[in-house]
């Protein structure tokens, strides 16, 4: 039976501007712990912008306007006493191509979050590595080798690497931009199943332009077109029977 | 479908397969037409000839069975596209079963016309032909995508199952009356109860057709008018 | 649903074959004949143009280098400038090489890697950076005796420094900087911006991002960048001459303000001397120029290799 979750992140009204062009209009969304949330749409529909408000990775870059509240368990993550760093340790990302630091082992980036954000914990090191590395399904393939150079495993295992770095933080939210997009389809269905066990202890999102992988991978999905956010529903709904016209067009291939 | 699919060949493959079951479904009706016709006319020439046509139906519904699965497999289809496809797998079957009545009716004229014809077929004749018309309405709400024609249909259906109980009364009713018109009166009912299905099998194709348009399942519910 | 059926494809196939074992029997055109004749012309005349200028080099420097080797020895090496040429060495200007080169890199390296960290990681596009773009790309054509002139106005006259070590190597610095800020900018820019990105991600500011990640995978490209500036800077002889570096000296530098001498200065005074020794002693100390310079430029090429391999999957 599935318990009530708490709902972990919701935007209200977010727009974000890229000097004249609103790349994201006022999109309210919520994101729940437990379940996977498949964002689909369009080239240039915003989905990668949206996501990328959620960790305020826009602050690092110039001209960009966001508008309206992220709330990360009712704290508006904008907040002007809030520490960034703190939010990216809670909020993790891993990113379309594989990167791992490749001046670091193995065992060196998947703790390289800890250098960077002076976290405290408890646990040694080693058992921190050890079970994020267990969670993403890369310890026992590289468990002889964690001094090993990251460069030295293949796209996939890089990616799971990359997932392992940020597990180490235990963060609450998951985010995944593409994760998928630059391995190949052992290495795709792989990191699908992991997602799947993940979930349960994550409110995850996944920006994927593979609608396929959305409908195997996700709870809910939602559709962005030209930043506006058109439909959100239960996936089985969503790719069975839309309730806007646009989701249908885009999710048959009838776009454009 | 107003808009086309970016991909063509998809679209080309969806009118093939829809051009099909049209095929299909054209067919049946055609073998519905004549088997009451040849009801009407006492003709056994016609019903013989519908008998024999049968034989093509079969292979199309492999046929269609084969590409709607082989679409499946290749283009992952969601939404209508996806309703669309398990809606012809099913109907198919549906307008088999429609094949195999009217070649039973004919096959019950052609007995009944050996026989000595002084019976009274009348009501029958109408029924057939209101069956006759949901079978045109259900294709028309097929090829139209038309959910008020498909709603019609299983509306009708509630007046057919009622025609067929008051022919059933009088049937009996004139088998002991004239007890040496026995088989004629039997063979009259099998063929009544026939049409009876028939339209059952109407009112099934019509809910998978308001499936296919609207994505509700109206199955074993009693439909509202509004809905 | 098939548009062909098996018997066109094999009939197409076997039409192919026909076509292909015919043009094998004509041979080659002569249209392709050309085309390779030029092709080979093209390839003949690359070949030359780098070879060429490798012959005349060896030339002009085989006959110096012949001449140089036979007089060095260690009290060549050793020994002080002297009115006699077989008595003179070339200690003080070696010795003032070696801690020019020293301050010259103490100065110029932290500052030049600093300025590239700035305009590439932190600077906004403005105007501004523009601007100070412009003036680095500018300046690392500016020639060398300008500097000299630079140098001698503000580090040996306005600022008071005299014509000192501290002075020779904050002009030289200043030579090298537009070259290194540039060299060391491509090698940060080498760094691919996904790796910044991820440990942006993880938390880190900037800054920590910039030290942990990007300056670590940049760093050996910096320094076969700054070997390479460093080996230019020793190698000039137009700046250190207008400082007013000692074109005799007879002890050894003593401290940041004392006088210098340099190799190149020592080069370049000999060979003025009409005596033929002298100009066999110029040739001696330019063996040993050369000789420095060829460590510099071969450790930085071995430096990039060496990276390149261990590199692994980037």
């Amino acid at each position: 039976m599935t318990q009530a979750t708490a709902s972990t992140m919701t935007t209200h009204n977010l727009s974000v501007r890229y000097g004249k062009h609103l790349a994201v209009d006022q999109v309210s969304l919520s994101i729940h712990s437990g379940q996977v949330t498949a964002i689909i749409g369009p080239s240039g529909c915003g989905k990668s912008t949206f996501i990328r408000c959620l960790n305020r990775m826009h602050d690092f870059i110039a001209g960009v306007e966001v508008d309206g509240q992220i709330l990360l368990d009712g704290v508006d993550i904008y907040g002007p006493s809030v520490d960034p760093v703190s939010i990216r340790r809670r909020v993790g990302m891993v990113f379309q191509k594989p990167n791992p630091f490749p001046h670091m082992s193995i065992m060196q980036n998947v703790l390289s979050g800890f250098a960077f954000t002076r976290k405290r914990t408890s646990k040694s090191k080693e058992e921190i590595a050890e079970i994020a590395l267990k969670n993403a399904a890369l310890f026992d393939e590289v468990k002889d080798r964690l001094n090993a150079p990251s460069g030295a495993l293949s796209g996939g295992q890089q990616q799971r690497l990359c997932i392992a770095r940020a597990l180490a933080m235990e963060p609450e939210v998951l985010l995944l931009d593409e994760p998928c997009s630059a391995l190949d389809p052992i290495s795709t269905a792989r990191i699908e199943d992991l997602i799947h066990t993940l979930r349960t202890n994550y409110a995850i999102v996944i920006v994927t332009h593979n609608m396929q992988q959305a409908a195997r991978v996700s709870q809910v999905t939602a559709y962005f077109l030209s930043g506006k956010l058109i439909e959100v529903d239960e996936t089985r709904k969503l790719f069975t029977n839309p309730a806007d016209q646009r989701t249908e067009d885009y999710i048959t291939g009838k776009f454009g | 479908m107003i808009k086309n699919h970016t991909n063509r060949a998809f679209d080309n493959d969806l009118r093939i397969l829809r051009d099909r079951i049209l095929l299909i479904a054209g067919r049946v009706e055609k073998m519905v037409a004549n088997a009451i016709k040849s009801l009407s006319e006492n003709d056994t020439a016609l019903a013989q000839k519908t008998i024999d046509y049968d034989k093509s139906i079969d292979s199309d519904e492999v046929i269609v069975d084969r590409m709607s699965i082989e679409l499946l497999a290749q283009r992952q289809p969601v939404g209508q596209d996806l309703r669309f496809i398990v809606s012809v797998i099913k109907m198919v079957t549906y307008f088999e079963r429609l094949g195999d009545l009217a070649i039973k009716i004919c096959h019950r004229i052609i007995e009944l016309n050996r026989l000595d014809r002084s019976h009274d077929a009348g009501d029958i004749a109408d029924m057939a032909k209101s069956v006759q018309a949901m079978i045109r309405e259900t294709l028309e709400a097929f090829l139209e995508r038309d959910y008020e024609k498909a709603l019609s249909v299983i509306m009708k259906d509630d007046a057919v199952d009622e025609l067929h109980h008051l022919i059933t009364k009088r049937l009996i009713a004139e088998m002991h009356a004239h007890k040496e018109l026995v088989e004629n009166y039997y063979h009259l009912l099998s063929i009544a109860k026939w049409l009876e299905r028939m339209g059952d099998h109407c009112t099934n194709l019509a809910e998978i057709i308001i499936y296919m348009i609207k994505g509700q399942d109206v199955r074993h519910k009693r439909l509202a008018p509004t809905e | 649903m098939a548009a062909f059926s098996e018997q066109d494809f094999l009939s197409t196939a076997n039409e192919m074959k026909e076509v292909e074992s015919a043009r094998v029997i004509v041979g080659i055109t002569r249209e392709e004949k050309n085309a390779q004749l030029v092709e080979r012309i093209f390839r003949l005349l690359c070949l030359s143009a780098a070879f060429l200028p490798l012959l005349i080099l060896a030339f002009l420097v085989g006959n110096t280098v012949i001449s140089g080797l036979e007089r060095i020895d260690l009290d060549f090496l050793t020994g002080f400038p002297s009115r006699f040429a077989s008595k003179a060495g070339i200690l003080p200007a070696l010795i003032g090489t070696f801690y020019l080169m020293l301050l010259t890199t103490i100065i110029a390296l932290p500052l030049g890697v600093a300025s590239a960290i700035y305009l590439e990681e932190y600077a906004k596009d403005t105007w501004f950076k523009s601007l100070i773009e412009l003036n680095v790309t500018n300046l690392a054509g500016v020639p060398s005796i300008i500097f000299g002139l630079l140098g001698l106005e503000l580090f040996v006259r306005a600022l008071g420094l005299g014509p000192s070590l501290v002075a020779g190597a904050l002009t030289l610095s200043l030579l090298i900087l537009p070259v290194m800020i540039t060299a060391t900018r491509e090698a940060l820019k080498t760094v691919p911006k996904n790796l910044r990105e991820a440990g942006l991600a993880l938390g880190g500011t900037k800054l920590s991002v910039t030290l942990r990640v990007v300056l670590p995978l940049a760093m050996s490209q910096i320094i076969t960048g700054a070997i390479l500036s460093i080996a230019r800077a020793i190698g000039e002889s137009a700046p250190i001459i207008v400082i007013g570096a000692a074109t005799y000296l007879a002890f050894l530098p003593n401290g940041l303000l004392s006088e210098f001498s340099a190799l190149p200065l020592q080069i370049f005074q000999w060979v003025e001397r009409p005596q033929a020794d002298f100009v066999e002693n110029a040739s001696g100390a330019i063996v040993v120029l050369l000789a420095i310079l060829a460590i510099f430029n071969l450790s930085a090429a071995w430096l990039r290799h060496h990276k390149e391999k261990s590199r692994g999957s980037l």
